[in-house]
């Protein structure tokens, strides 16, 4: 049986995480197909087709599917998932959206954000924000499945394109519409993703101190975090916020300044390669987890760090 | 307008939990139970919009054990109106959760539902969605503003890289992110009036539902602990090891 991946884009770009999406449903089936919904999409099933491990792209090409909206997308989904072992997306704020409503309608319980794949029916998530690791079989006839995307690495670009089929488009549900979208704008590697993070805490003190911050993650092309103290305080946007119900990051290097470490926040960035601790405060959680730690006031430190990197 | 709340009671936002040396499940033996934080923001909501004149009563609805009463009593006195308890003491997963809470909605036919984005204990952030497909309604996700008028939800959603904004027909599915609102603090005399509220209590057989459980957890472990490294005396070491013995920047 054939594992069914529901594919993230913006009609013109495949996101990153389906990729990591690809390579959790290639460990669950035999064979893996991608399902793009959306409008105009077709430079997108083109990259989707390049994908290691992809055997088909699946195209629902219409203007209902265009913003991706949960209600129209999941129709979709549910039309195509029958013929399917497995039906999996990535767990960010699309998958999450998505997945759920798909899986009740065919009366399959689904497992979320999984870190690894155990067997074709058995999977390994984190649970209590990452302070225990739950292995959960599945007796499901469809496994419908979210997978965190830091726990899959993206498979290889494949050296021919796997063919693309156009589907039949379900007919809008026509529950929800668009309205408009704020997306930040991005001069900066995406959080979720970035082989680089640079994350601030409550210790910046304000926004206008975040600022130091932007400096250092331009330098090392990083992208910007913050811990939810950060964000509650005004410090940083809300979409900023690593934790674990905010983003879940594992870059190669994780600079965590002016963050104490409470246990929420460490669920969202202990799995990066290297972590990096400056605070003030000797007896932070931050320093319990962190590869090197420092202990210094941020102020002096980052000005000194910014020389230092050149 | 009628608005059903959910509300799930859960280890403490504060609380460590640990994974049994044995492999079995989590250790929650005499820990402090809370409502999950995202459905007291959820109950907040639904009060403030009762508050305003736009919601006419707040029915608070929990599925679980017996002491699930207590997180009702908490929610009824935030402000809820009433409360259902859908009284079962097997495991609850999210899918027979979002059955038991179609049911009430089938009762109660309310025209909007919040629930909490996700609880703090499986992490799992299913159960509006599922809520909202089992019964038709369209669904308005991760919620950072809720405004309502003729007859829809204007909703502004917290997702990946930025906000974004939807317009859902009701009856509709809120869930709640962290920034919807500050919920309030309860006071003494309301938490007196809330023991007066009604609280009817069913069974999922009352409902009609399978609740039972699909998903079988085989075990339960620690995480991989990482861990502590060395400290660094200052800002020139921090970087020489960064770029020569941890090669992560150049």
């Amino acid at each position: 049986m054939a594992a069914l991946v529901l594919a993230e884009h913006d009609n013109l770009r495949l996101k990153g995480a389906t990729l990591n999406a690809i390579a959790a449903a290639g460990r669950m089936a035999g064979e893996v197909h991608v399902l793009v919904a959306g409008h105009q999409c077709a430079e997108v099933a083109r990259q989707a087709a390049l994908a290691g491990g992809v055997a088909k792209v699946l195209v629902a090409d219409a203007p209902h599917l265009g913003d991706e909206l949960a209600e129209a997308v999941s129709e979709q989904l549910i039309a195509m998932a029958a013929g399917y072992s497995h039906v999996v997306a990535a767990a960010t704020s699309f998958g999450k959206n998505v997945l759920p409503r798909a899986a009740a309608r065919h009366d399959c319980a689904m497992v979320s954000d999984i870190i690894s794949v155990v067997s074709e029916d058995t999977f390994a998530r984190p649970i209590y924000a990452g302070n225990a690791i739950a292995t959960v079989q599945s007796p499901e006839r469809i496994k419908f499945v979210t997978a965190r995307p830091t726990g899959f690495d993206a498979p290889p670009a494949a050296s021919s394109a796997a063919p693309i089929e156009a589907v039949a488009v379900v007919p809008d549900p026509g529950l929800s519409s668009f309205v408009s979208r704020e997306v930040a704008k991005l001069d900066r590697p995406e959080l979720q993703g970035a082989r680089i993070v640079v994350s601030g805490g409550r210790g910046l003190g304000s926004a206008e101190n975040f600022k130091l911050l932007e400096k250092v993650a331009d330098r090392l092309n990083a992208a910007l975090g913050a811990s939810r103290a950060a964000v509650d305080a005004g410090y940083a946007p809300n979409d900023w916020q690593v934790g674990q119900t905010g983003k879940i990051v594992a870059p190669d290097l994780y600079l965590a300044v002016g963050i104490s470490g409470a246990i929420q926040h460490l669920a969202g960035m202990k799995d990066s390669k290297v972590i990096v601790a400056i605070n003030k405060d000797a007896d932070a959680p931050i320093f319990q987890i962190a590869d090197y730690g420092l202990v210094a006031d941020l102020f002096e430190a980052l000005p000194q760090l910014l020389e230092q990197l050149g | 307008m009628k608005i059903l709340v959910g509300v799930k009671r859960v280890v403490d936002y504060n609380v460590k939990v640990r994974a049994k040396s044995d492999g079995s499940g989590v250790d929650i033996a005499n820990v402090k139970m809370s409502m999950n934080p995202f459905d007291e923001i959820a109950v907040e909501e639904a009060v403030r919009l009762r508050e305003a004149g736009i919601a006419t009563e707040v029915i608070a609805v929990s599925c679980g054990v017996s002491q699930c009463q207590e997180t009702l009593r908490t929610a009824l006195a935030i402000g809820a109106d009433r409360a259902v308890l859908v009284q079962t003491d097997q495991e609850l997963q999210p899918l027979a959760v979002a059955k038991l809470l179609k049911a009430v909605v089938d009762r109660e036919k309310p025209q909007l539902m919040i629930l909490g984005k996700q609880a703090i204990d499986d992490d799992a952030s299913q159960t509006g969605q599922m809520l909202a497909a089992l019964c038709g309604f369209g669904q308005a996700s991760f919620a950072s503003k809720v405004a309502i008028a003729d007859g829809k939800a204007t909703v502004t959603r917290e997702v990946d890289g930025g906000l974004e904004t939807i317009a859902v027909k009701l009856p509709a599915v809120v869930t709640t992110d962290l920034r919807l609102n500050e919920p309030r603090y309860v006071t003494l005399p309301n938490i007196m009036k809330a023991k007066k509220k009604p609280l009817e209590t069913l069974t999922p057989a009352d409902l009609g539902v399978d609740a039972a459980p699909r998903l079988k957890t085989l075990r339960t472990v620690e995480p991989a602990q990482r861990k502590a490294g060395i400290r660094v005396p200052d800002v020139a070491t921090l970087v020489q090891k960064l770029r020569n013995e941890a090669k992560v920047i150049s």
